[in-house]
C-alpha cells in the first residue's frame, strides 16, 4: 500500500493529521493496536464474568484451596522475562541483526513455553482432583479466563515459530519486519493481561 | 463418522420448510447453471470473488444484504399472516415450534445479515473515496471480512433444510438456549454462524477505523473530513469495542453447551442473568453501529440536495462522538424488568434519556440545513424526510420506555416491537435505501429509475405505518411479542391492518427488483458522464463513474472541508495533487482467493462443529490455517497499472470538472 | 519533533529513531516490573497489610505494573505523535472499566433483589 503513496513535499509545520496517509508500518502497527484493544475488551468480558461468578462454588473447592502462589509467581517471572527478551528481539529486527534476533526470540519461546507448561500442569492437577470446569460456575469462569489467556500464549508461540520461518525463508523484508513488530505488541499485551489475571484471580482469591 | 448428522435432519415431515428448501436449492442451482452456461465464471472470479477493491467488496456486501432482506422478510410475512389468522380459537397455519424458529431467524437475519452488511457495504464503498485515498488500510483483510460474513449467511440458510434453527429469539437467552432445554442443533447453528461472521465484522471495524484515522488525503485534517466519515469512525470504534463482548459471551454459551461448563446454567452456580447483562453490553452499541452511518448518509444527502454546507459541522461531529461514548452507558434499559433495584434502573433510565439529546442536535442541524436551501426533491431526499418524521416518532416511544415504571408495563409487548422497528426501519432501512440510491450512479455509472424509486419509498413509508402503528395500540392493550396465537378476537382487525402494511412493504421490495431491471436496461440513456450526477460536495464526486481500480489518478490534496465543492464554485483551488506529475505506473493490491478459501474452510469448520463431526472440524481448521499461511508467504502482492493503461482510461472517461 | 514523525504519528511499540539506548528502556521496565510484582505477591501473603485494604493495594500495584508495560515496553505516551495510540488505549480502558464495574454493579444489585438460583430451583421441586 505504501508504494502507491508518492511522498509529497509538505511543510513540516503542517499538523500530523494533515500530512496525508501514513506509511505502511504505522498503518499496520495501529491496526494491530486496535485489534489488541478489542482482545483486551474480550478479556474484560471474561474478567467481569469471573468477578461475578467467583463465589459461585456450588459447595465445591474455592480459589484459596486450589491456588499455589509460588507456582503463579514462577509463571509470572517467566512471562515477564519473555517480554523483555521479546523487546530485545524487536530491537534486533529493527537492526536486521539475524543472530541477535534468533537468540532473543528463541529465549522468548522457551520462557513462553515454560509458562505454558506450568499452567497446563496446574490445570491437569485441578482436573484430576475433581476441580475441573464442569464442577461449578466459579471453576468454569476460572478455566475460561485463565485458559483463554493460555490459548493466546499458545497461538503466540505458534506465530513466533511462523515468524522465525519467515525470516529464515524471506529475510528481513518490510512485510516480515512489520509482522514481527505486531508480534511484539501482541506478546507485551499478553503480559499486561497476565498482570490482571494473577492479581485478580490468584492474589484476589477468597 | 458423521457425528449427530443423519437423514432425520432433513425436514421431510414439515411441508413449509421442505418446500421452501427445495425452491431455494433449485433457485441456487438455476443461478449456478446460468452462470456456467453463459461462461461468466472467469469474470466473476477475477473481477468480484477474488477482488480486494473496497468498491467491489462494498457492492458485494450490499447484494448479500438485499438477498437476505428477502429471506428475512419472508419470515416477517409468515408471522404477520399467522397473527392475522390465529385469533380466538383459530390455530393459524404455523405450529409453535416452527413459529419460534421463524421469529428467531427473522431477527437474526435482519440484524446480522441484512442491516450490518448493508451499512458496512456503504461505508466500505464510500469512505476511501471520500477520504481521497486508493483503498482501505488492509484490502486483503477486507475481502476476508466479507467472505466470513457470507459464511455466516450460508450456515444460517443451511439450517432451513439440514436440521433446524434456534427457537430462542434472536438473542438466545439461557437457560432456554442451554443444552438441557435446547438439545437440538438450532442454537448451535445460531452461535457458530454468528461467531464466524462476528470475526469478519470485527476485522472490518479495525480496517475502517485505521483507514479513517491513518489514511486521509493530504490536507484533510479531522475537521475537514466529511460527516459520513465521522459517523463511520464512530460506528467502527463501536464495532471494535462491542463485538469482542459478543464473541466472549457466545464463547461462554458454547462452552456450556459443548464442554459442560456452568456459566449460565440453572445449576452448580450458573447465572443466566450474566448472559443477559453481557449480551446487551454488546446489543445496545450494536444498534448505534447501525444507525450512525445512516445518520451520516442523511447528512451527506441533505447538504448535497439543499446546495448548502451542512449546518453546524462541529456540533454534528461532537454529537456523533458523544453518542459513540454514551452508547456504552445505557444497556440495562433492555432489561429493566429483570430484577435490578430502583437505583440501578434510575441511573440507566436517566442515561437513556440523555442519549436522546445529541440525536436531537442532529435533527435540528438537518432541519437548519434544509432551511434556506434550494431543495431538490430527488429520491434520496424523500427517504431523508421520511426518516426525519418516522425516526423522531420511534425515538419518542423509546424515551417513553426509558422510564422504568412505564417499561414495566410495556417491556416485551408489541409496543416494544413497534418501537424498535420504528427506529430501525425509519432510521437504518431508510438510510441505507437513501445511500443506495445516492451512490448507485457512482458505483455503476448510471442512475436508478426515479419514478420507481419514489414508488418504492411510498410503499415502504405507508407500509411501515400501516404495519406498525397498530402494534403500538396492541401493545398497550396487552399483546406480547413472540406470540403464536391470542385469545382476544378484538385484536384481529388491527392484526389484519398490520398484515396489509407488510404486503405494501413487500410491494416496495418487489419494486426494488423491478427498478434494477428497468434501470439496467435503460442505462445507456441514463449514463453519468461527469462523475458528479447530483452536483455533490465531497471527493467521491471528483472521480469518473465508476471510478477506476486506483480511485484517483491524481491523488487529491485539500485545504478545507467540501474542497471539491469550493473548487467547482471557483472559491477554492482544484483538488488534484500538485504539481501535476506525469501519469506514472500505479500500484494496486493484487486480487487474491484467500478470502473466499478461508470462508470456505470456516463453513466446513462451523458445520462440523454444529453436527459434532470431529474429523471434519479438524479439516476445516487446518484448511483455514493453511490458507492464511499461504497468504503470509505471498510476496507478489501488488499489481502494476502501466502509465498507458492509466492515460487510456483518462482519455475515455474523464470530463474536466474540477 | 514533527519533522521526524511519520504522517499521522507513530504506531505503538516503535522505538523513536534508532536510539542506541533503547535497550535500556526494557531493562528499566523490567526493574520496575520486578519490584512491583514482588510487592504484589509479598503483600498478599504477609500479615503486615491491613486485610480490608489489600484488594485496593493489589489493584493499584496491578495498574502500576500495566503502566510500566505500556510506557517502557510499548512506548505509548502522551506525546503528540502518539495521540491516536493514547486515545485508542484510553477508549479501551474506559470500555473495560464500564464492562467490569458496570457488570459488578448490576449483578450485585440483582443478587440483592432476587431469589438465588439455588433457592429458585428448590422451589420448583
Amino acid at each position: 500500500m505504501s508504494a502507491t503513496i508518492v511522498s509529497l513535499d509538505l511543510d513540516p509545520e503542517v499538523p500530523l493529521s494533515q500530512q496525508g496517509p501514513a506509511p505502511a508500518r504505522v498503518v499496520a502497527g495501529f491496526g494491530f493496536w486496535l485489534f489488541l484493544l478489542s482482545d483486551i475488551i474480550l478479556f474484560a468480558a471474561l474478567f467481569a464474568t469471573y468477578a461475578v461468578l467467583s463465589s459461585a462454588t456450588a459447595g465445591g473447592p474455592t480459589g484459596t484451596e486450589l491456588f499455589d502462589k509460588r507456582h503463579v509467581f514462577m509463571e509470572t517471572l517467566c512471562l515477564l522475562a519473555s517480554s523483555v527478551t521479546c523487546g530485545f528481539g524487536s530491537l534486533a529486527v529493527a537492526r536486521t541483526d539475524a543472530r541477535a534476533m534468533y537468540l532473543a526470540m528463541i529465549a522468548t519461546f522457551v520462557l513462553g513455553a515454560a509458562f505454558l507448561w506450568m499452567e497446563v500442569t496446574e490445570f491437569a492437577g485441578m482436573v484430576s482432583m475433581g476441580a475441573g470446569p464442569s464442577h461449578s460456575a466459579f471453576l468454569s469462569a476460572f478455566f475460561a479466563l485463565v485458559g483463554t489467556h493460555g490459548l493466546h500464549v499458545t497461538l503466540g508461540l505458534a506465530w513466533l515459530v511462523v515468524m522465525l520461518l519467515q525470516v529464515a525463508t524471506l529475510g528481513f523484508q518490510p512485510m516480515v519486519a512489520r509482522r514481527f513488530f505486531c508480534f511484539g505488541l501482541f506478546w507485551h499485551a499478553l503480559d499486561i493481561v497476565w498482570i490482571g489475571v494473577f492479581s485478580i484471580v490468584y492474589l484476589g482469591a477468597h | 463418522m458423521l457425528g449427530r448428522l443423519s437423514w432425520d435432519a432433513i425436514p421431510f415431515d414439515q411441508p413449509i420448510p421442505l418446500v421452501t428448501s427445495i425452491v431455494m436449492v433449485c433457485g441456487i442451482f438455476a443461478i449456478l447453471a446460468l452462470i456456467t452456461v453463459k461462461g461468466w465464471w472467469p469474470y466473476l472470479w477475477n473481477e468480484w470473488i477474488t477482488s480486494v477493491d473496497h468498491k467491489r467488496i462494498g457492492v458485494m456486501y450490499m447484494v448479500l444484504a438485499l438477498v437476505m432482506l428477502i429471506r428475512g422478510f419472508a419470515d416477517a410475512i409468515m408471522m404477520r399472516s399467522q397473527l392475522a389468522l390465529a385469533a380466538g380459537h383459530a390455530a393459524g397455519f404455523l405450529p409453535p415450534e416452527h413459529y419460534d424458529q421463524i421469529f428467531s431467524a427473522h431477527g437474526t437475519i435482519m440484524i446480522f445479515f441484512m442491516a450490518m452488511p448493508f451499512v458496512i457495504g456503504l461505508m466500505n464503498f464510500a469512505v476511501p473515496l471520500q477520504l481521497g485515498v486508493r483503498d482501505v488500510a488492509f484490502p486483503v483483510l477486507n475481502s476476508v471480512s466479507f467472505w466470513l460474513t457470507a459464511s455466516g449467511v450460508l450456515l444460517v440458510n443451511l439450517s432451513l433444510f439440514i436440521g433446524e434453527f434456534a427457537r430462542t429469539g434472536w438473542l438466545a437467552y439461557p437457560p432456554l438456549s442451554e443444552l438441557s432445554y435446547s438439545p437440538g442443533v438450532g442454537v448451535d447453528y445460531y452461535l457458530w454462524s454468528l461467531q464466524i461472521s462476528g470475526v469478519g465484522t470485527l476485522l472490518s471495524g479495525i480496517n475502517l477505523t485505521t483507514t479513517i484515522l491513518k489514511m486521509r488525503a493530504p490536507g484533510m485534517g479531522y475537521r475537514r473530513m466529511p460527516v459520513f466519515c465521522w459517523t463511520a469512525l464512530a460506528s467502527n470504534l463501536l464495532i471494535v469495542a462491542a463485538f469482542p463482548v459478543l464473541t466472549a459471551t457466545f464463547g461462554m454459551l458454547l462452552l456450556d453447551r459443548y464442554c459442560d461448563f456452568h456459566f449460565f446454567t440453572n445449576d452448580l452456580g450458573g447465572n443466566p442473568m450474566m448472559y443477559v447483562n453481557l449480551i446487551w453490553i454488546w446489543g445496545h452499541p450494536e444498534v448505534y453501529i447501525l444507525i450512525l452511518p445512516a445518520f451520516g448518509v442523511f447528512s451527506e444527502v441533505i447538504a448535497t440536495f439543499s446546495g448548502k454546507a451542512l449546518f453546524g459541522y462541529r456540533s454534528m461531529v461532537m454529537a456523533t462522538m458523544v453518542i459513540c461514548v454514551l452508547a456504552f452507558m445505557v444497556w440495562l434499559h433492555h432489561f429493566f424488568t429483570m430484577g435490578a433495584g430502583a437505583d440501578v434502573n434510575a441511573f440507566f433510565g436517566v442515561m437513556t434519556m440523555i442519549i436522546a439529546i445529541p440525536t436531537g442536535v442532529k435533527v435540528f442541524n438537518w432541519l437548519f440545513t434544509l432551511y434556506g436551501g434550494r431543495v431538490r426533491f430527488a429520491v434520496p431526499v424523500y427517504w431523508t424526510i421520511g426518516f426525519m418524521v418516522t425516526f423522531v416518532i420511534g425515538g419518542m416511544t423509546g424515551v417513553l420506555m426509558a422510564i422504568p415504571p412505564a417499561d414495566f408495563v410495556l417491556h416485551n409487548s408489541l409496543f416494544l416491537i413497534a418501537h424498535f422497528h420504528n427506529v430501525i426501519i425509519g432510521g437504518v432501512v431508510f438510510g441505507v435505501m437513501a445511500g443506495y440510491t445516492y451512490w448507485f450512479p457512482k458505483a455503476f455509472g448510471f442512475k436508478l429509475n426515479e419514478p420507481i424509486g419514489k414508488a418504492i419509498f411510498w410503499c415502504w413509508f405507508l407500509g411501515f405505518y400501516l404495519a406498525f402503528m397498530p402494534l403500538y395500540a396492541l401493545g398497550l392493550m396487552g399483546a406480547t411479542r413472540r406470540m403464536q396465537h391470542y385469545p382476544d378476537v378484538h385484536w384481529q382487525p388491527l392484526m389484519l391492518v398490520a398484515l396489509g402494511g407488510a404486503v405494501l412493504i413487500f410491494c416496495g421490495i418487489v419494486l426494488t427488483g423491478l427498478q434494477l431491471v428497468v434501470s439496467i436496461r435503460a442505462r445507456a440513456r441514463n449514463r453519468d458522464l461527469t462523475g458528479d450526477p447530483w452536483n455533490g460536495r465531497t471527493l467521491e464526486w471528483s472521480t469518473p463513474s465508476p471510478p477506476p481500480a486506483w480511485n484517483f489518478t491524481h491523488l487529491p490534496q485539500v485545504d478545507r472541508a467540501d474542497a471539491f465543492w469550493a473548487a467547482k464554485q471557483g472559491t477554492g483551488p482544484a483538488v488534484r495533487s500538485k504539481p501535476e506529475r506525469p501519469l506514472g505506473p500505479l500500484h494496486v493490491p493484487r486480487n487474491t482467493a484467500t478470502g473466499v478459501f478461508v470462508a470456505f474452510f470456516a463453513v466446513i469448520l462451523g458445520f462440523a462443529l454444529i453436527w459434532r463431526i470431529e474429523w471434519l472440524a479438524t479439516v476445516g481448521l487446518i484448511g483455514a490455517v493453511a490458507v492464511a499461511l499461504r497468504q503470509a508467504w505471498q510476496k507478489d502482492r501488488e499489481m502494476v497499472i502501466t502509465a498507458d493503461e492509466v492515460s487510456e482510461f483518462e482519455r475515455l472517461n474523464v470530463r474536466e470538472t474540477a | 519533533m514533527q519533522a521526524d514523525s511519520p504522517a499521522q504519528g507513530h504506531s505503538p511499540g516503535v522505538a523513536t529513531g534508532s536510539d542506541p539506548h533503547h535497550g535500556r528502556s526494557y531493562l528499566i521496565g523490567l526493574g520496575f516490573a520486578l519490584v512491583l510484582t514482588a510487592a504484589s505477591f509479598w503483600a498478599s501473603s504477609t500479615p503486615l497489610v491491613y486485610a480490608r485494604a489489600l484488594p485496593v493495594l493489589i489493584a493499584v500495584l496491578a495498574v502500576a505494573q500495566m503502566g510500566v508495560h505500556v510506557a517502557f515496553f510499548l512506548h505509548v505516551s502522551s506525546a503528540p505523535d502518539q495521540a491516536n495510540n493514547f486515545l485508542a488505549l484510553a477508549f479501551g480502558v474506559f470500555i473495560t472499566a464500564l464492562v467490569v464495574f458496570g457488570s459488578l454493579f448490576i449483578m450485585a444489585n440483582l443478587d440483592h433483589n432476587m431469589v438465588s438460583m439455588d433457592q429458585l430451583m428448590q422451589m420448583q421441586r
